[in-house]
């Protein structure tokens, strides 16, 4: 695809634009906003990209997948507000799925430790890694904001933290899984998906991008289980003293 | 002698140096304006807080040295909303044995619904429908399937009307006296702490103003009480 062809993509955009603005939604500042970040984000990574592949350098892919990780660490934490040390919690959790599916993958030759595979993949289980903590996240505050009368009855009555809480971290859990497993159920029925798609568009045989795109659907799989249950299990435990006494959150930035 | 002792217990500004005790077997009221300091006093003595300096004493043992979730299981709690869990009467009232992985037989439950004059609701009546009054009777059979040794109710009455505060009323002198169990609990009502008291605790602004009996606390010449006692510090 030429710049000329990518720049007249662009009236795409001008669509969703009228309609914002015919119909007064309030949402022609943010389509202009997105739409800006992700060209510029985009074409920067294109280079970096084209730059690490040429350079075939193990250190680049190790940085390439470290950034992708503080930068999801970051876009995270501003949901986990409230829950104290979850700056750490998500970074645990996503270098954790990161060595786990990598080590799986690479251990059992299923993919060569090379940019043009490594990168991609990390980035497809980092971002799942993101969304899935921002559901859990977003999830699990709300419990436990609505179910506080209930922790504390169950710590009066003797339970244990894990016990008192196990109700909205279940539920919480639950809620973050629930899109990924629907969205498998469906999958190639309704949709195509991404990597599948850019697979086939960029010429790949529609068998072979199957067979990728299987392998990403169980990685992904996997990650929204070990993600939500490690950031659930680790952040419930801020959430209590060691006389199990329920702190609930504290409303303030980690 | 004394189940509960406070000594010089203080916890952020909301309780500044309560000494005081509860004596065992009889039903000791906490009196006093909002913000005094009640709940706050009765979550202490369940572990749910813990004092910032001073000592509560549980039958002699600092608080300190007792297992919290073993403190609790003697020590139960019935909260001012009467909190349910969803399901039926039967999952609230085996509750206390579920986070223990243990089973409340259903003679034992319905035992403890007849103790507490719900003999007429099925076990498999859903929560939602029951009436307010049902679920302060429920919360209160809840807190005794641990058989503890103190109860505390935390102003289990304050949203039933008057027919059903005095059926509580006469409900919680019954379970005092079957049980045998130390009743501390928080009242707005100075009528209400006139009936059903032996003792009282008077507080306002996180300090203990008077305790004794309510005959001692309504000859009090104290200032701040004869205002709350006459209704002008509500």
């Amino acid at each position: 695809m030429s710049y000329v062809q990518l720049a007249s993509a662009l009236v795409f955009i001008l669509i969703p634009l009228v309609l914002t603005y015919t119909l007064k939604l309030g949402l022609g500042n943010d389509i202009l906003i997105a739409t800006v970040r992700s060209i510029v984000q985009l074409l920067i990574v294109g280079y970096i990209l084209t730059f690490v592949f040429e350079s075939d350098s193990k250190v680049y892919i190790g940085l390439m997948v470290l950034l992708m990780i503080v930068a999801a660490t970051l876009n995270i934490i501003k949901k986990g507000d409230g829950i104290p040390g979850i700056t750490g919690i998500i970074l645990l959790t996503l270098v954790s799925v990161e060595f786990l599916t990598m080590g799986i993958m690479l251990g059992l030759r299923i993919i060569p430790f090379e940019a043009q595979e490594v990168i991609p993949i990390s980035g497809m289980v980092i971002g799942n890694c993101m969304i899935l903590s921002l559901l859990f996240l977003n999830k699990f505050k709300d419990e436990v904001e609505r179910g506080d009368e209930i922790i504390e009855l169950v710590l009066a009555l003797g339970g244990s933290p894990k016990t008192a809480i196990d109700r909205s971290l279940k539920s919480a859990i639950r809620t973050s899984m629930i899109p990924t497993i629907e969205a498998q159920k469906t999958m190639g029925l309704v949709q195509l998906p991404g990597m599948m798609s850019g697979l086939i568009i960029g010429g790949a045989d529609p068998m072979e991008a199957v067979m990728y795109q299987l392998l990403i659907l169980f990685l992904i799989l996997t990650n929204a289980a070990v993600s939500s249950v490690m950031v659930g299990y680790l952040s419930y435990r801020k959430l209590f003293n060691q006389k199990a006494q329920f702190l609930g959150l504290t409303n303030r930035n980690d | 002698m004394a189940v509960i002792e406070f000594k010089d217990v203080q916890y952020k500004s909301i309780l500044k140096g309560i000494s005081g005790t509860f004596r065992e077997g009889k039903i000791t009221t906490l009196v006093g304006p909002s913000g005094a300091g009640k709940t706050t006093c009765l979550k202490q003595i369940n572990g749910l807080l813990s004092p910032d300096a001073g000592a509560i004493y549980f039958k002699g043992t600092d608080l300190k040295d007792i297992d919290m979730m073993e403190l609790r299981k003697k020590i139960g709690m019935a909260f001012q909303s009467a909190p349910m869990i969803a399901g039926t009467v039967y999952d609230n009232l085996n509750l206390p044995k579920a986070i223990f992985d243990q089973t409340l037989e259903q003679e034992e439950a319905k035992r403890l619904l007849e103790r507490v004059d719900l003999k007429e609701v099925p076990l498999t009546q859903n929560v939602k429908e029951l009436s307010g009054g049902e679920k302060s009777r429920i919360a209160i059979a809840r807190t005794l399937v641990n058989r503890p040794d103190v109860l505390l109710l935390d102003e289990i009455t304050a949203s039933l009307d008057y027919r059903m505060v005095k059926e509580i009323e006469a409900l919680v002198r019954k379970v005092q006296r079957e049980f045998n169990v130390t009743v501390i609990w928080i009242t707005h009502d100075l009528e209400q702490a006139r009936r059903v008291s032996d003792d009282m605790w008077f507080l306002k602004d996180g300090k203990l103003i008077e305790q004794g009996t309510i005959e001692l606390i309504e000859d009090s010449n104290n200032p701040v009480i004869e205002a709350f006692v006459k209704g002008v510090d509500q």
